[in-house]
């Protein structure tokens, strides 16, 4: 009766330390948030979002960083997209089990895991040194394509492996070749949740510092970019930037940055979830 | 006419996918070429051996010991952190929780991993650190154990994500089973669930390993750039993608030996987190086999 009364303690026990590990996280990243909130938040107004950057901390603004973000965003978009949906194509409706795709399963799997630092010492040497794009808008979009080339890629082959086999039986029953099944019956079908893969990835790529740092992304650009060859900046860099200066008012700036690119980040991902409910809705 | 049509469309879509193949030996090519110009210079063995970094100094040292060791302590602090937490999690989870609870909880934790690191590190700096310092005597401004406890919140979504799937994946007959014989839920999980899973708990485990070692922003902006061979959390100290980090952020010249220094940096925790994704990924094929 003893054993069986500590037993039944012992599961209470765990079960509060579960609740109070799910929430530890949580908490502490609304504790964070808040905190920012606080500290950034009277920062934001109008001039902050379209000044130019500044060595007088209360007339700096992001102007230039995120302009560069929204560059590198769409040069990246433009460079993942295609070749990721493709890769992911072939993978999941052209290729034959052998030795290829096996070697392409594990090859993708491990880029996947690369740490995204090294992504950006293969572009300071590929894409800055070796084809000469320099410190760009082009080379740090190239670069983030890499980057995120694995997450649209399994995104992908999973949203297309959603669709049901009998849209394919039955487009071929129709004699549709294999390229119109792909075209018209299983990109449309699996439209959503392609689309979420990619917002999550773009997401990701927002957010990405390391690797711009390593290919030389300035810390201090006086002008937005106007054209891919042009020297940049982005948001996360322009908050690194100001982190490690030792003035109070930079502090400040870093937590008004951090406020705009959360907002960023949560939506795009708000976004992302939102395609995603929608899309499993339809399909079922 | 057809034909050569679907031909030609599927060989493009096959060469999206050795673009793949071709970024990997992108990668090893890359640095084992600059890293190959570096071993011309310094001794391997002193890379291995030396006790001291400070290539950007006037006397020169190329140890690679400090900043590993600086990479290892604050990942170690990472991942006792969020293991124990994330295991908890998953395990609550996926035989406490309400099903409900189980599909809106799982996106909100999963907000840990999409936060930017740079954000975290600015946590780290601003908010853990001084925290700490108020019951930690001598704890230096910056410092291994808070970079290390921040990496260990952003971390937690791996762990607990990829273990919930692990124990979600055990059939329900084990359950049952378990249940039968008169076990509390307690007993359940860590008697027969756990080991039942224990395969894809170990994979998550490894990849947030994996991803500590790799992670950047938040050693570079919380942990100090100090090389440093010591295990204390409370002092400086450089990790191997801090110093890349730093070194970057400088001036230093295309083809000189200091800028050959981050590709020899890089290719060691290149070949570190190449092993672990290797490794989990071998035990997470076997896992499939045996329950699919």
């Amino acid at each position: 009766m003893n054993n069986i009364k500590k037993n039944r303690w012992k599961d209470q026990a765990f079960k509060f330390w579960g609740i109070f590990c799910t929430l530890l996280g949580l908490v502490l990243l609304a504790i964070f948030i808040g905190s920012i909130i606080v500290d950034g938040v009277q920062r934001i107004d109008w001039d902050f979002l379209t000044s130019l950057p500044s060595r007088k901390a209360d007339r700096a603004g992001i102007y230039t960083a995120l302009m560069g973000s929204v560059w590198v965003l769409v040069l990246t978009t433009i460079i993942a997209l295609p070749v990721g949906i493709a890769a992911a194509i072939y993978l999941e409706e052209y290729a034959k089990k052998n030795r290829l795709s096996s070697l392409l399963e594990v090859n993708i799997s491990n880029l996947a895991g690369v740490p995204s630092i090294i992504y950006g010492l293969l572009g300071l040497e590929i894409f800055v040194r070796i084809m000469q794009m320099g410190a760009s808008v082009l080379a740090g979009s190239f670069t983030l394509a890499l980057l995120i080339l694995p997450i649209v890629i399994v995104s992908t082959r999973e949203a297309i492996k959603a669709v049901p086999k009998s849209i394919r039986d039955a487009s071929f029953a129709l004699g549709a070749s294999k390229w119109q099944t792909v075209s018209r019956q299983l990109l449309p079908a699996s439209f959503g949740g392609i689309l979420t893969g990619v917002i999550l990835a773009l997401s990701r790529a927002v957010g990405e510092t390391a690797p711009l740092i390593v290919i030389g992304a300035l810390t201090y650009v006086p002008f937005a970019p106007k054209s891919p060859m042009d020297e940049f900046s982005v948001l996360p860099i322009q908050i690194f930037n100001w982190i490690s200066r030792p003035q109070h008012g930079f502090e400040v700036n870093a937590a008004a940055a951090i406020i705009i690119l959360l907002l960023i980040t949560f939506m795009m991902n708000g976004i992302a979830v939102y395609f995603r409910n929608k899309w499993q809705r339809k399909l079922k | 006419m057809r034909r050569i049509k679907e031909l030609v469309i599927e060989k493009a879509l096959l060469t999206s996918a050795l673009i793949t193949v071709a970024i990997t030996a992108g990668i090893i090519l890359v640095l084992s070429f600059e890293a190959f110009a570096f071993f011309r210079e310094v001794s391997i063995v002193d890379f291995f051996t030396d006790t001291e970094w400070t290539p950007l100094f006037s006397n020169k040292h190329y140890g690679i010991l400090p900043l590993l060791s600086g990479t290892l302590l604050t990942s170690f602090i990472a991942v006792a952190f969020a293991v124990p937490v994330g295991l908890s999690i998953s395990i609550y989870i996926s035989e406490y929780a309400p099903r409900s609870f189980r599909t809106s909880i799982k996106p909100a934790l999963e907000l840990l991993a999409a936060v930017p690191t740079v954000v975290y590190g600015f946590f780290a700096l601003t908010v853990v650190t001084p925290f700490l310092q108020s019951f930690i005597p001598g704890l230096s401004g910056f410092n291994a154990l808070s970079a290390g406890l921040v990496m260990g919140i952003m971390i937690i979504p791996f762990v607990s994500s990829l273990s919930e799937d692990a124990l979600h994946a055990v059939p329900d007959s084990l359950r049952e089973a378990s249940f039968g014989m008169g076990s509390t839920k307690l007993q359940n999980a860590f008697r027969v669930m756990v080991p039942a899973a224990s395969s894809g708990i170990v994979v998550s485990v490894i990849l947030a390993i994996s991803r500590a070692i790799g992670e950047t922003m938040i050693v570079a902006i919380a942990a100090g750039q100090q090389p440093r061979l010591t295990l204390d959390p409370t002092v400086p100290v450089e990790t191997i993608t801090a110093y890349i980090v730093q070194v970057s952020l400088g001036d230093v010249q295309h083809g000189s030996l200091e800028y050959r220094t981050i590709f020899a940096a890089g290719i060691t925790l290149f070949v570190f987190t190449f092993l672990l994704n290797t490794v989990s990924y071998r035990i997470r094929k076997k896992f499939q086999e045996k329950y699919e």
